[in-house]
Order: structure tokens, then C-alpha cells, then sequence
């Protein structure tokens, strides 16, 4: 069992567990994932490891409230415990003195950017962030990122915060503006990825980018996770989850990642008669639709 | 003399094919105790048993039957568990008809001695009757003894660690222990809840298991010798990665690998859904490809999703198939179709990224290959389409790198597999012995136990002298 030790809501739809799991908070480092199951009947999901801290002993996760798993996690509290939690897993980000970088977060992307622009910079790199959502409600870690960043640039979909535009926006101005970018990593949405792939490719410069395709076992034994680089088929839970960008079918990882829209709608569903009152009573409050 | 007419093998009642195609209980029902007593009664007790030979743990098999014969079940079983500590499942999954039953003397005029099924019996009853023998704990030694791998290879060499007086410690990476037993061999054959039972068994003997540890990421492996403090290590990971056909649109949403395929029923009981919260595409129309074990399971349980067709499609003849017969034999009756002579040579996309049919073109076969097996050989413009909305290319498994890859100086063969001396498990690095799959690629779960126990009894010779002659390795 893990505890959760601390919860943060940071977001009407993003929440933060920094959850006691010492052996991987002792090996994790930036680009990490790990896979958790909430209870007997749940499901394995994998989540990045936003953050860890040695000293204390915990793994600290961002994520967003999207189905029933993810919904259920949010209802868990500070003191709760998730019976299963595996990491660290994948092959962590490789990071280097480049030069000049900029690191791109998109939604609920803006966690697992951190602890890359975090080493980036340590690692002596100029970091110039991008961290982009649909509204000002759902931009959180603006003071963390604002710490590992010479630069941040912040934009909303809908002008409530930041500048009114896509991450790629401010992203093609920079490239054109500079020519001494040696790097981008970009992390969020498929959708988003594959734009901001489309972006740095006129300027042919490298685009690290981390997939999140449907996973079970994540150890590679499964295949669930398959999609192509390069023309090749690879698994993201081991051979990844950071391929260049330039080389990834995002058309085939978005596919994949609808496999199961149908019975994902079923879960949730029944999940929300169950919890009944409780969701719909919360959905009302805080005048949303769950998803 | 009507007695000395050797009798028929008492059958084990089955549930009837048309109800257990649709439901995920166990196909037979296990003797009664009469009828236990019935079939033990046909042993003959030979002095000099062969059927002994046939079984890799060399299970006292005339031994364990005599004390059927006298009603004594519970005797029996931890006759068994001497040699075996898994009889329950190896009771139900063994090929006996290739080893132990092969041998059997009865099965030169008639049909052998149902030694499968009785092991089966005496486990269950002793089970079910709460009667767990615990061996009285053994004067502790001081050695800790770290295994990667809960599989039958690492219980069994925890197992009997542990009865020597280790200290044990089994690192599982999945959140269940069990390896193949719990997320491949699929609750009918195998359920879960024995699987459970005997994994608690070898905790009751004071292994400690710790799940959710992927050695080579939570735990690197000098770490489970220098801070662990381990004195010896047996890894047992299994052959897990899957392989695909290598066609077009094998990466289509619905084909699965079986690993996956039966991951999800199993170890996620997704046959459950939406109790349990993991999905599974329930295919209408489905194809497996391939002829063994793995692909007759994900088969059956495509049928038990309640697929209404079922293609098992194989590029051999029936005769090749890897099987076991008697899976074959329950496949057919359940009403899986048989494809043989017959690959696939890509999948067709309905448009919408989802696989809706398999295009095949029939096979012939020619000359005998080097394994003696009758090479297989499309015949030019035979080439059809069936349609599907499942498809699961069940083609065996390679060595998964994941941990191998962090221990440069352990010896792998040309498939990757771990070099290990057959009697020992001893390989290329300083007390570290392997066994099971990871060195001989997929076999049996009795071929991974009867690894594990060789190894325990090298490391035990090995923690006294901590001698090491890799030799014999040396290729
Ligand atoms: C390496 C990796 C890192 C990730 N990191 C984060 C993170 O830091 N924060 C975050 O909010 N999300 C992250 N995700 C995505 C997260 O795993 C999914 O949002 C979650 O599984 C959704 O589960 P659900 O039951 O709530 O939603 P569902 O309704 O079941 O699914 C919603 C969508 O999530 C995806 N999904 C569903 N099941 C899985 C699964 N088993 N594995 C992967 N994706 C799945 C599918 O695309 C699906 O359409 C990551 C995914 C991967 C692969
Ligand atoms: C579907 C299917 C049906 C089968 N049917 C039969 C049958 O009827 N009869 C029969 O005799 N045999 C059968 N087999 C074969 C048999 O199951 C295997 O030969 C046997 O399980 C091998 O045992 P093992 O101990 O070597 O490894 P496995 O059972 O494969 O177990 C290995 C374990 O190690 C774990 N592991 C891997 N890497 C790590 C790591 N880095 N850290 C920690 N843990 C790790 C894995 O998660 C796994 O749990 C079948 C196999 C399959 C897949
Ligand atoms: S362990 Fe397997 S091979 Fe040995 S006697 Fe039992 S069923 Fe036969
Ligand atoms: S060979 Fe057959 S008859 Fe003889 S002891 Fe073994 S099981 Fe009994
Ligand atoms: S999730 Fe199973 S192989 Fe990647």
C-alpha cells in the first residue's frame, strides 16, 4: 500500500498526489513514469513522476480527471493509500549541456515538463518554457516552471490568461527569431505534439517528445503499447516513452488511444450512477461537465 | 480373473462443451473420492516405476498413488510435495501424456495410469480440507537469497531455499505473483484462487514476496547484492515479450498479442468488466493465429467473450501443432474452426483505424525442414479474405531484455536467452544462477520448477564452497 501524504486540487480538473513510495522516489529521475492501480478490481495506469524528493521518500504526480480511474483517484485524500504503485519505468529523459532549449507543456502536460526543464537547466542549458491550456482555470505550476525557466510564455486557448493563442504560436516565433535552439521537448496532448512537430520540422530542429499511449503491463511484455517511429513498430513503456518527434506516427497514436472510447464511456458511466449524488452534486458546484 | 483385465481409466466428469464455451469456470470437475480411489487402484505399484523417468521433478509417483489406494489423501499429497511443490497446478497443466502417463506401464496395452488427476485430487483435497502440512522451520543459516521471477521457476527454488534455512526474498515486477500461472494460463484451465493458494503456501514457509519490483528500474542488480546484502541470486523472468506477424496493419486497433489478449482476461480479469475496470475488445468475429498452447487459449477465451466465430489459423497441418492434444481436443469441441495450411498476409482497415478483415493465402507442405517438421509453403494466388474484428497473433515469445540488459557481463545465447550449465542454473556472473524460459525459451512450467529446484541445490553447494567454474559455459 502507498499513502497518499499530500493532495493539491490545482485545477478544477488537475490534482496533485505527492504519494510515499521511497525506493522509486530514490531512483527516479526526469522523464520516469510509473504505473498504478487504485484497488483489487482497478485498472493499471501509467502516470508520470512529476516530481521526487530523496529525502522524504515520495513520487509526486500530476493528473487529470479524464475517466473513471482518474476520476476515482481524484475522490482519494490526503492519508488514503493506492494498493499498487511500479516505477520508476521508461527510459529516462537524456539531458545534456545543448545550448539553448525550450521546453513545451500542454495541459496536464506541464507536470511531466518540469522535472525535464528542471534538469535542463541544471544542466546548464538557457530554458525557455511554453505552457499552454484551454483557460487561466487549468494553468497551474506557473511559479515552479517560472523558477527552471530563463523565459516563460504562457498562452490559453480562450485569452483568460497569457497570451490568447496555441503553444505553437509563440513556438514558431521563437524559432524564427532564434537560430541557436538546439532542442524542443514537448509534452501533452497527441494532437498537440504532432503540431508542434509540424512546427520545429521547418525549422529542422530536434523534437523530443513523450508518448502516451494505452498501457497495461508496462514492463514489455504486452504490446498494448505499440505505435511507429520511424517506420518501425515500438513499444512506448520500454523503448520510449521520449522518440523523436519528427519520426512518430501521432495518426496511429491517437487511433490507438481511442481503442477503448466504447467501453471507457461504459465505465464512467456506471461509475457516476454509483457515486451518484456525490459526482453530480460536485459537477454542479463547480458548474462543469465531468469531462 | 475377471480382475486382472486392465480396467478403463475413470473418466473426469467435464463441464459439456456448448455450456463452457460461454462461461470461464473450470472445464472439469475433478474426481470424487471414489472415484480417485477407482483410478489409483489401477497402479500397479511396479517396483522399478518408469513412470517416475517421465516426470523432470521425479515425483515418487507409485508412492504417492499407494496412499490414494489406502484413502490416505492428505498423505499423499505431501508425498508429492517432497519433490513438487506446485501440485495442484501441475495436477491440471502438465502435458502428462508426454512425460509422466507416457511411461506409465499400463500404457503399453491399454490407457495409463491418470496420474495427473490424481495429483490433482490429493492437492485439492488437501486444500479444501484446510490441511496445509507447514515443515517445521529450519535452523536459520544467515544467507539471504534474493529471486527475480515469481513463475513456478522462482516458487519452486523459494521453496525449497526456504526449507534449507534462508533467508528468501522473491521480487515480482507484476502486481500479483504467479508469473505465466496467473497472467497467461487462463482461469479455466487454472483458476486463480489455487494459484493464490499455493503462492500463500510458500509465503506460510516464510518467503518473503514483494510485488510491484522491477529489478533492473526499482532495484538495479548490484544493489540486491551489496545493499540487500544478497549471498546469491536465482533470476526467473520468464520469456516475456511478445512477437508479431510482421504484416500491414498489425498495429490496427483489435489485434492483440496474446500476451495482452490474455493479460487483460486473466491478471485483469477483463472478462469481468465493467466489475473490473480493464477493458477487452469482445470480438464477434475472431482469428488467432498460430498452434500452440498460447494460441488454443487466447482462442478459448475469445469464444468465452462471447465471440460467435472463432478461426484458429495455423500454417502447418494438425499433426505439427505444439499443443497439447488435449487442449486441441477441447478447442474442437467447443467449436473453434480450424485453419490450417493457412497465413495470414496482412490485416484491412475499416477506415476508421480498426481491424475488419485478415487477408490468408493457403499453404502447402514440402520437404522436412531440420527440426524434422514438414516445411510449409504458400501456394501463388490462393489468397482470400475473411472478415474480423479481432485478431491475435499468438507466435510465441522472445527474451525480454529489460533486466538482461542492466547486467553486461551475464552471457546470453544468439536469441538473448540467459547461458545457464543445464544441472546447475549457474551463470557467467558470481552467484548468479538462472532457469525456466529466460534460458530455455518457452517450455513448461514443470521444465521452469525442475530449474528452479536444480538451482537451489547448486546454490545451497555453492553458499558452502562459493566455488565457480563457468567453463563449461564458455562456447
Ligand atoms: C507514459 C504515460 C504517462 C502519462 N502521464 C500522465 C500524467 O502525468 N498525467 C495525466 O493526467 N495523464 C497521464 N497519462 C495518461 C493517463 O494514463 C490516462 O489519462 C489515464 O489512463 C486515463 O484513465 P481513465 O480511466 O481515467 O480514463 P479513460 O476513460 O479510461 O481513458 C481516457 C483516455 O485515456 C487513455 N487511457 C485509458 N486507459 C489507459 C491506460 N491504461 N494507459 C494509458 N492511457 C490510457 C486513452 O487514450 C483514453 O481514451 C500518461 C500516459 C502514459 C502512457
Ligand atoms: C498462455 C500460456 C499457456 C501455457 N500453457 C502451459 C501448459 O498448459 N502447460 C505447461 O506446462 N506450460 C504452459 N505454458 C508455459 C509455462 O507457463 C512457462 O513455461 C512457465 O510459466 C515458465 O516459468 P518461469 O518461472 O520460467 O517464468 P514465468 O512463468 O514466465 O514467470 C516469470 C515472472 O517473472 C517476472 N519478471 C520478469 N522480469 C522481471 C523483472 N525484471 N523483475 C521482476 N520480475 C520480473 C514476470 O512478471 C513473471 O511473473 C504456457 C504459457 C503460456 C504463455
Ligand atoms: S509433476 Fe507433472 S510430470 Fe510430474 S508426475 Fe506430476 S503431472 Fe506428471
Ligand atoms: S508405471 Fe504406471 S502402473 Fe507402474 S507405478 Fe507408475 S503409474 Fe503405477
Ligand atoms: S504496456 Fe505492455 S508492452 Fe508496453
Amino acid at each position: 500500500m502507498f499513502k497518499i501524504v499530500k493532495k493539491e486540487e490545482l485545477s478544477e480538473l488537475v490534482t496533485s498526489f505527492e504519494i510515499e513510495a521511497k525506493d522509486i522516489a530514490k531512483k527516479a529521475k526526469a522523464g520516469n513514469f510509473f504505473v498504478l492501480k487504485i484497488h483489487e478490481e482497478g485498472e493499471r495506469i501509467p502516470l508520470t513522476i512529476a516530481d521526487f524528493d530523496t529525502e522524504r521518500g515520495t513520487i509526486t504526480t500530476v493528473f487529470q480527471k479524464v475517466g473513471k480511474t482518474t476520476h476515482h483517484l481524484g475522490t482519494l485524500n490526503e492519508g488514503d493509500s493506492i494498493s499498487d504503485v511500479i516505477g520508476p519505468l521508461g527510459r529516462h529523459s537524456h539531458i545534456e549541456k545543448f545550448g539553448k532549449v525550450v521546453c513545451v507543456g500542454g495541459g496536464v502536460g506541464i507536470a511531466p515538463i518540469y522535472p525535464i526543464a528542471r534538469a535542463l537547466k541544471e544542466a546548464g542549458n538557457a530554458v525557455i518554457s511554453i505552457i499552454g491550456a484551454r483557460a487561466k482555470n487549468l494553468i497551474f505550476w506557473e511559479d515552479k516552471m517560472q523558477r527552471v525557466s530563463d523565459e516563460l510564455i504562457i498562452t490559453t486557448d480562450d485569452g483568460s490568461y497569457g497570451r490568447k493563442a496555441v503553444v505553437t504560436v509563440p513556438l514558431d516565433e521563437l524559432l524564427r527569431e532564434n537560430n541557436d535552439i538546439q532542442l524542443i521537448y514537448a509534452i501533452g496532448p497527441a494532437i498537440m505534439m504532432k503540431f508542434v512537430c509540424k512546427t520545429t520540422e521547418k525549422y529542422n530542429v530536434k523534437t523530443i517528445v513523450s508518448l502516451n499511449s494505452i498501457m497495461v503491463d508496462a514492463t514489455g511484455m504486452c504490446g498494448a503499447c505499440r505505435i511507429n517511429v520511424g517506420g518501425k513498430t515500438q513499444f512506448a513503456c520500454v523503448d520510449g516513452p521520449e522518440f523523436d518527434g519528427h519520426k512518430v506516427d501521432f495518426d496511429l497514436l491517437m487511433s490507438r488511444q481511442r481503442m477503448y472510447i466504447d467501453e471507457e464511456k461504459v465505465s464512467f458511466e456506471r461509475y457516476k450512477k454509483k457515486r451518484g449524488f456525490n459526482t453530480l452534486w460536485k459537477r454542479k458546484n463547480q458548474k462543469r461537465e465531468c469531462i | 480373473m475377471e480382475e486382472k483385465k486392465p480396467k478403463k481409466r475413470v473418466h473426469m466428469r467435464e463441464q459439456v462443451p456448448q455450456v463452457r464455451a460461454r462461461n470461464f469456470m473450470e472445464v472439469p470437475y475433478g474426481y470424487t473420492p471414489e472415484e480417485a480411489v477407482e483410478e489409483a487402484s489401477r497402479c500397479l505399484s511396479c517396483l522399478n516405476p518408469s513412470c517416475t523417468k517421465g516426470c523432470p521433478v521425479a515425483v515418487d509417483i507409485p508412492s504417492f498413488i499407494k496412499l490414494m489406494k489406502e484413502g490416505k489423501f492428505i498423505e499423499a499429497a505431501w508425498k508429492i510435495k517432497e519433490e513438487n511443490a506446485l501440485p495442484a497446478v501441475c495436477g491440471r497443466v502438465c502435458p502428462q501424456e508426454i512425460q509422466c502417463e507416457s511411461l506409465c506401464l499400463l500404457g503399453k496395452k491399454g490407457e495409463p495410469v491418470a496420474i495427473g488427476n490424481l495429483e490433482r485430487f490429493v492437492a485439492d483435497y488437501e486444500r479444501e480440507k484446510g490441511e496445509i502440512q507447514i515443515p517445521e522451520k529450519p535452523k536459520p543459516t544467515g544467507r539471504k537469497i534474493a529471486i527475480i521471477g515469481s513463475g513456478p521457476g522462482g516458487l519452486t527454488c523459494a521453496a525449497d531455499l526456504i526449507k534449507s534455512g534462508h533467508q528468501v526474498t522473491l521480487f515480482e515486477a507484476l502486481h500479483k505473483p504467479g508469473g505465466v500461472l496467473m497472467y497467461g494460463i487462463p482461469e479455466f484451465r487454472l483458476p486463480k484462487a489455487i494459484v493464490e493458494k499455493e503462492v500463500d503456501y510458500i509465503k506460510k514457509l516464510g518467503v518473503e514476496v514483494v510485488v510491484n519490483a522491477v529489478i533492473g528500474k526499482l532495484y538495479s542488480f548490484d544493489e540486491l547484492f551489496n545493499e540487500y546484502g544478497s549471498d546469491a541470486c536465482f533470476i526467473a523472468t520468464g520469456a516475456g515479450l511478445p512477437m508479431f506477424l510482421g504484416i500491414p496493419g498489425e498495429n490496427l486497433n483489435g489485434i492483440y498479442s496474446a500476451n495482452e489478449f490474455l493479460t487483460r482476461a486473466n491478471l485483469m480479469k477483463a472478462y469481468l468488466f465493467p466489475e473490473y475496470d480493464t477493458p477487452i475488445k469482445r470480438g464477434k468475429k475472431v482469428a488467432v493465429f498460430g498452434g500452440g498452447n498460447v494460441a488454443m487459449d487466447a482462442a478459448r477465451v475469445a469464444l468465452r467473450l462471447g465471440a460467435e466465430k472463432v478461426y484458429l489459423i495455423y500454417r502447418r497441418s494438425e499433426d505439427e501443432m505444439p499443443a497439447r492434444k488435449a487442449e486441441i481436443h477441447h478447442a474442437h469441441e467447443e467449436g473453434i474452426e480450424f485453419m490450417l495450411l493457412t497465413n495470414p498476409t496482412r490485416f484491412i482497415d475499416d477506415g476508421k483505424g480498426n481491424v475488419c478483415a485478415v487477408e490468408c493465402i493457403k499453404m502447402e507442405l514440402g520437404e522436412p525442414d531440420q527440426s524434422g517438421r514438414k516445411n510449409p509453403i504458400p501456394i501463388k494466388g490462393s489468397e482470400f479474405q475473411i472478415e474480423i474484428d479481432v485478431g491475435i497473433p499468438a507466435l510465441g515469445t522472445r527474451s525480454n531484455p529489460l533486466l538482461v540488459s542492466t547486467l553486461p557481463d551475464l552471457k546470453l545465447n544468439k536469441r538473448g536467452y540467459i547461458m545457464a550449465e543445464e544441472e546447475t542454473g549457474m551463470t557467467s556472473k558470481l552467484g548468479v544462477f538462472a532457469g525456466g524460459d529466460i534460458v530455455t525459451g518457452s517450455a513448461t512450467v514443470i521444465l521452469a520448477m525442475g530449474a528452479g529446484r536444480k538451482a537451489a541445490k547448486a546454490i545451497n553447494e555453492y553458499l558452502k564452497w562459493k566455488y565457480w567454474d563457468t567453463r563449461s559455459l564458455s562456447n
